[in-house]
């Protein structure tokens, strides 16, 4: 409940905050309007309903999508590989997202749909480079050689991707805002392009959550309880991949969040993902929605990049998190 | 109540040989104790009862082959506590022992309130409903094998295979977990297979024991049958004493 609690305000703050002031009365009854059954005047212009339904609510929803994909991702690739250092990037994503996204960026622009369709491709085919080749040298039983040959992969791929780049010194202004991430384009096109990947993705591996902790106590003990680890760690990694891609694809590389909020999480309810899970998707929300308030909040109307955003709040708020649940003694 | 019965069990690493063609039957409410020195296949074999590792020959509990099984019936009818188990610091007690209800629910299942009881019943047979809401990590080392075995028994099988449960204990906790099993057997006719390395324990509480040598069955029989001094001395390479307990039980005490 409290959970809840934290997104909404979250988005309702993201709604409320920006260049333009909106009166928070007047929005909260165009918001009502909408509903059925209720008609209510705001009194909002019309450029300010504008401000609101196409810029502002876009936006805060991206960014509730894109962070609750990249924390479900991240706790379900922690859990899969039963590594604490395991992000959503981890089998390669980012490397191919950037490949492809760079390719594109440097054949038709960075203004181009190509590009989010390009580093969709590359991110889902970097992972599943990854894992053939892991499963090829006998990964499949254990987990560790598929980090290793994603390790292999995304070293590849980077150097593919640092190549390309350094041959078109152009573009490489366009290339680096692109990996830093950014929510600024949000419209609904990227909602829905994105909706689709997040559904399914965070539901699949919502539904493995209790899988996921029998997978926690280890591969021989979670076969003695009846889980096949190489079915599970095979689906859950393609579903946290596929909504990954998706969110990569519309807002680039946006790091930290991943890793972040399950960890938070997972200090403050315990090691079960039977919690961390769902918790992480409405954190990361509701994290991300924060992050990009501050990031087009603090340099008005510039904006800085959420990447740098999350990397720079995340920290010192994890450390935070840590610091008091270590010091509350037996937990 | 199960009986289970193996029947030319053959695990190879490779071209090593762990285990050659073992067979043998444990009958409900029967206690078998694995002995042998390190490296003589007792993990491999419960492993390959268990299904964890690839194996030759058959297992069949109360008559059913378990290669036919799904893998969660497996789970229903053998419970097995293994030896090196990871045990997340952080994961509380209660939703740990709730791991031993996942035979008993669909693949996306989660559980629900008669589960949460089964998990609580089996914590308090085992005096660890105090300890339901505390991290793992936070455990002794008796607390822990006792929710182990919580966990095992919350998968209600008429198997129990145990690896080295008394390892990394002290004698009265050893002694304990050893009672907390027996009490176990007698009450629910479960059929136990135990790999044992302490002798002494193994004579005290297993109705038969299995010598194992190089994966190889070398004796079989009543605990003062198998363990004799020249036996021990051959394939444990031990100098000892046997003594024996008012019952006749061999104790066997080591001497420099």
């Amino acid at each position: 409940m409290i959970a809840i609690a934290v997104v909404m305000a979250a988005a309702l703050a993201g709604i409320l905050v920006g260049p333009a002031a909106l009166a928070p009365g007047r929005v909260m009854a165009a918001l009502a309007d909408r509903l059925p059954l209720i008609s209510v005047d705001s009194g909002l212009s019309d450029r300010e309903v504008a401000i609101l339904f196409e810029l502002r609510l876009p936006r805060v929803v991206l960014a509730l999508l894109v962070g609750a994909v990249l924390s479900v991702s991240g706790g379900a690739y922690q859990g899969v590989f039963r590594n604490p250092l395991a992000d959503p990037y981890l089998l390669g994503v980012a490397a191919g997202a950037g490949l492809g996204a760079t390719l594109a960026i440097v054949t038709a622009g960075s203004g181009s749909l190509l590009v989010g369709v390009a580093a969709f491709v590359g991110a889902v085919a970097a992972v599943v480079a990854a894992y053939g080749l892991g499963a090829a040298a006998g990964g499949r039983r254990t987990g560790s050689t598929l980090i290793l040959a994603g390790v292999a992969v995304a070293a590849f791929l980077t150097a593919a991707q640092t190549f390309v780049q350094q041959r078109n010194t152009d573009v490489i202004r366009e290339v680096y805002s692109w990996i830093l991430g950014r929510l600024g384009t949000a419209g609904w096109q990227e909602v829905l392009l994105l909706l689709p990947y997040a559904g399914v993705g965070i539901t699949v591996v919502l539904l493995h959550r209790r899988l996921l902790d029998a997978l926690a106590v280890g591969e021989e003990e979670a076969r003695t309880l009846g889980v096949r680890p190489e079915r599970v760690r095979i689906i859950v990694v393609l579903a946290a991949t596929l909504a990954t891609a998706g969110a990569v694809a519309v807002s680039g590389l946006i790091g930290f969040v991943g890793i972040i909020v399950p960890h938070a999480v997972r200090l403050l309810v315990g090691g079960s993902y039977r919690v961390i899970l769902p918790l992480s998707v409405l954190g990361g929300g509701a994290f991300m929605v924060v992050a990009d308030l501050v990031a087009r909040s603090v340099l008005s109307p510039a904006e800085v990049p959420i990447g740098a955003v999350t990397a720079f709040i995340g920290g010192p708020f994890f450390l935070l998190v840590l610091r008091t649940s270590t010091r509350g003694g037996e937990r | 109540m199960s009986e289970l019965v193996l029947s030319g069990l053959g695990v190879s690493f490779g071209d090593r040989m762990a285990v050659a063609g073992v067979d043998v039957t444990v009958a409900a409410g029967e206690w078998l104790a694995l002995v042998g020195p390190n490296g003589s296949g007792k993990t491999s074999l419960l492993r390959a009862v268990a299904g964890t590792i690839p194996h030759r020959g058959s297992v069949l509990v109360d008559g059913v082959a378990v290669a036919t099984m799904s893998r969660r019936r497996v789970a229903a009818a053998i419970a097995m506590v293994p030896q090196h188990r990871v045990l997340p610091d952080d994961m509380s007690v209660l939703d740990y022992t709730l791991l031993g209800r996942i035979p008993y629910s669909g693949y996306f299942g989660i559980e629900g309130p008669a589960d949460v009881m089964a998990a609580r019943r089996a914590l308090a047979r085992l005096d660890a409903a105090d300890l339901e809401r505390r991290p793992l990590g936070t455990l002794s080392g008796g607390e822990r094998q006792r929710v182990v075995l919580a966990r095992a028994l919350t998968q209600e099988a008429g198997v129990l295979l145990l690896d080295e449960p008394t390892t990394s204990l002290d004698i009265g906790h050893a002694q304990q977990v050893l009672d907390l099993v027996d009490e176990l057997r007698v009450e629910r006719g479960m059929a136990v297979v135990a790999a044992i390395h302490d002798l002494t324990f193994a004579a005290q509480y297993a109705g038969r024991l299995l010598l194992l040598d190089a994966g190889t069955v070398v004796a079989q029989g009543l605990p003062a049958a198998v363990l004799t001094e020249s036996a021990i001395a051959r394939f444990s390479g031990a100098r000892v004493h046997l003594m024996h307990g008012p019952e006749g039980e061999p104790v066997v005490v080591p001497r420099r």
